[in-house]
């Protein structure tokens, strides 16, 4: 493995939401991967982690797409993706999902074990001290499901925003309280679904931030969907690669 | 125990809209999360006795039916009599078979959540036999005619308010709304309930294969004048709640009611070895143990094994932001909340309990709190894994996913489909970047607008950022 992150070859894993829906934070984490110094090589074919059909059942379609994610990302050192759903699929439950299959090489098996999280990976892996944005207000940060529970993600991102000056933190009541998104949960049970989110917002709401920032788009999407039915078109709903990585050049 | 699992999402909406139901719930993270949070931070070594417990557990269940013989033996030693039941109905069965031995007209009863799986109450009613529920929880219950909603708080979905309306109807005195009162007021009436009885019914928290003792847990008081008072005393437990030795099931308490109600000890805890003596005052001429399996061996050996190890805390639905928003009763049998999506499907059917393993979003608190570390969204998944093998999804859903893998193995045409998409929904969206309705997505759209993506894929604009 290569010592300095001016030599690591990094994988950005898009994801399938960023792509469709909002793909300014795509180019916001590629920048701040190349203000670590990283190389980052974007595979074009790259779709999804095989995360939908995993938890609804559908193994082989799961192992599908993991496979193929596989394929195109070998030979990376380290693959970032942000978000912390799509990177704890593959590095936690790829193994599982490939149990005594001899498909998963031991070199795939290494490759899902240099996953990350984009904050995680920037606090741990590369150290970035300097943050490329520029962006100044309050914020709240929600923790999401998967990163928190499966990656141990929740110091990394509030570190990140500590070292930018103009940011200040003012945490909601229940940060790491789910938002209703649960990919498939948030249509099979939509009613359920929203009134977590409602719950969600009331807690944003109630910190008078700025805005609400967060690792994973799918809670983004649910809680800035909730916030606008509710009426509220004030606050401000980021990535939190959006606000590392805040400039004018980002999502031209 | 009625099933309607099936009838969840209705369940579960109508709850939803019950407003007294959603300010009942409300006391869930006050009373338990939190309380839970406080009395496992007085213990400085919390996570080493949850791998002492998982280990305690999992060696039991390895050797269970060795360890379940040896209960029997230590307990027949001690004047005991051990039942087998393969199911409910059999214990029913049992049940009324040794009521009619000891000629019993009446019988009270502790909590136990085994009889709710059984539907005892009912079964003894018809069959001549009067019970009355001593806990208060299960007593208001019993009076209400309605199921449990929580396995440690039976009756969480109540204000004191209904309570108090309620005592007020059947007991025809004056209503109140003091706690303290209310309490008394129950005590006194079933105070005659106690002195009556001829059977005592209980359950088990664990059951001691060393000693063939019974182990139970409460705050009330009840649980020993069930199992003291009457001259007749009927254990009723599932198969896999036997430990090894006495010093095993300490362990298993240290963590017990610290993760179910956030005591660091319950008020009382009884362990009940054998009948009385001839030279002691106190305790049941007649002991019986009756252990089910109803559907519990079926998980040995399976992937849903790590369930067995199970001792019924409820932090899993304390803990869970479906159950907080729900209530108990959505989940339509006696075992709600994450445990229950694993359990209910076990027992009463895959095929009637549909909604269940599909009702979480995998947020994984449930799986960080639970004292004995079941991981039970992976074995929620496995269940919906199950689903999908035998073919109980909806088509429309197995057409959604199947589609969509389908595409997602094709980059070039998965390409042109999402470039679509991201114009069409941002046309639709117009100046607000909002969708208030999607064709096809109306459950996401009822209660919440989508944003609408930016217009163009990443991968477009990738490609045509690195042409320049």
């Amino acid at each position: 493995m290569p010592s300095s992150a001016k030599d690591l070859r990094v994988g950005l894993f898009v994801t399938c939401l960023v792509d469709l829906m909002r793909p300014c934070i795509g180019f916001a984490t590629l920048k701040l991967l190349r203000a670590a110094g990283c190389a980052v090589v974007v595979p074009a074919n790259q779709t999804c982690c095989g995360q939908p059909g995993y938890n609804s059942g559908d193994v082989p379609a799961a192992k599908a797409l993991a496979l193929k994610f596989l394929q195109e990302f070998d030979g990376c050192d380290y693959i970032v993706a942000p978000s912390g759903s799509c990177a704890g699929m593959i590095r936690v439950h790829y193994a599982a999902l490939f149990k005594d299959d001899p498909a998963f090489t031991d070199n795939y098996r290494r490759l899902t074990e240099h996953v990350y999280e984009l904050t995680d990976f920037l606090v741990n892996i590369v150290k970035l001290e300097d943050m490329p944005g520029d962006f100044s207000g309050t914020l709240t940060y929600h923790d999401s499901c998967s990163g928190l529970r499966e990656l141990n993600v929740q110091a990394q991102p509030r570190a990140l925003l500590a070292r930018m000056p103009g940011v200040t933190l003012i945490e909601m009541r229940e940060p790491a309280t789910c938002c209703g998104f649960g990919g498939t949960f948030s249509i099979k049970f939509g009613d359920i679904s929203a009134r977590m989110a409602d719950k969600k917002c009331q807690h944003i709401v109630e910190t008078g931030a700025v805005g609400i920032v967060a690792g994973d788009l799918g809670c983004l999407l649910n809680i800035e969907g909730r916030l606008r039915r509710r009426g509220d078109w004030q606050t401000k709903v980021w990535h939190i690669a959006e606000v590392l990585a805040a400039g004018d050049d980002l999502c031209k | 125990m009625q099933v309607s699992s099936m009838h969840f999402k209705r369940q579960a909406s109508a709850n939803l809209g019950n407003e007294k139901l959603q300010h009942a719930l409300e006391k869930l993270q006050t009373k338990f999360v939190d309380g839970r949070a406080a009395a496992i931070a007085e213990l400085p070594n919390f996570e080493e006795l949850r791998s002492a417990a998982v280990e305690i557990r999992d060696r039991t269940l390895h050797r269970l039916d060795a360890y379940l013989v040896r209960f029997e033996q230590a307990a027949s030693a001690r004047g005991a009599v051990v039942h087998w039941a393969e199911s409910a109905a059999d214990v029913n069965r049992l049940v009324v078979e040794i009521a009619r031995q000891h000629g019993v007209r009446k019988a009270i009863k502790s909590k136990s959540m085994v009889t709710e799986e059984c539907a005892l109450n009912d079964y003894l009613t018809n069959n001549g036999v009067e019970v009355l529920e001593t806990d208060l929880g299960e007593y208001i219950l019993q009076l209400a005619q309605e199921p449990p909603s929580h396995i440690v708080a039976p009756v969480v979905h109540k204000s004191k308010e209904d309570i108090a309306d309620l005592f007020e109807k059947k007991h025809g005195r004056v209503r109140t709304t003091q706690i303290a009162a209310l309490c008394r007021e129950a005590r006194e009436v079933l105070r005659p309930g106690f002195l009556a009885a001829d059977l005592g019914i209980s359950g088990a928290n664990f059951i001691v294969a060393e000693t063939g003792s019974v182990l139970i847990v409460t705050n009330e008081g009840n649980g020993r004048l069930t199992t003291t008072l009457p001259r007749v005393h009927i254990a009723i437990t599932g198969i896999e709640k036997v430990v090894p030795t006495l010093e095993d099931a300490t362990t298993l308490l240290r963590l017990l009611p610290r993760s179910a109600t956030g005591q660091s000890i319950t008020n009382y805890v009884s362990i009940l070895t054998g009948v009385k003596g001839p030279n002691e005052s106190d305790g049941p001429e007649h002991f019986h143990i009756i252990l089910l399996d109803n559907g519990r061996s079926r998980l040995l050996g399976s992937e849903l094994q790590a369930m067995l190890r199970c001792i019924r805390c409820g932090a899993c639905m304390n803990h869970c932001p479906v159950y907080q928003n729900i209530g108990g009763h959505a989940y339509g049998w006696v075992y709600p909340g994450p445990m229950g999506s694993v359990l209910t499907p076990n027992f009463v059917g895959l095929e009637n309990a549909l909604d269940l393993p599909n009702a979480s979003t995998f947020c994984g608190e449930c799986a960080v709190v639970c004292p004995v570390k079941i991981p039970l969204p992976d074995l929620m998944r496995h269940l919906r894994r199950r689903q999908f093998e035998r073919r109980l999804r909806s088509w429309p859903e197995r057409v959604a996913l199947r589609s969509w893998s389908w595409l997602a193995q094709r980059p070039r045409l998965y390409a042109i489909g999402t470039r679509i998409i991201a114009r069409v929904l941002r046309i639709f969206a117009g100046g607000k970047n909002n969708l208030r309705f999607i064709p096809g997505l109306s459950a996401w759209t009822k209660d919440r607008n989508m944003p609408a993506p930016a217009g163009r894929t990443f991968r477009d604009l990738y490609r045509s950022r690195h042409r320049q």
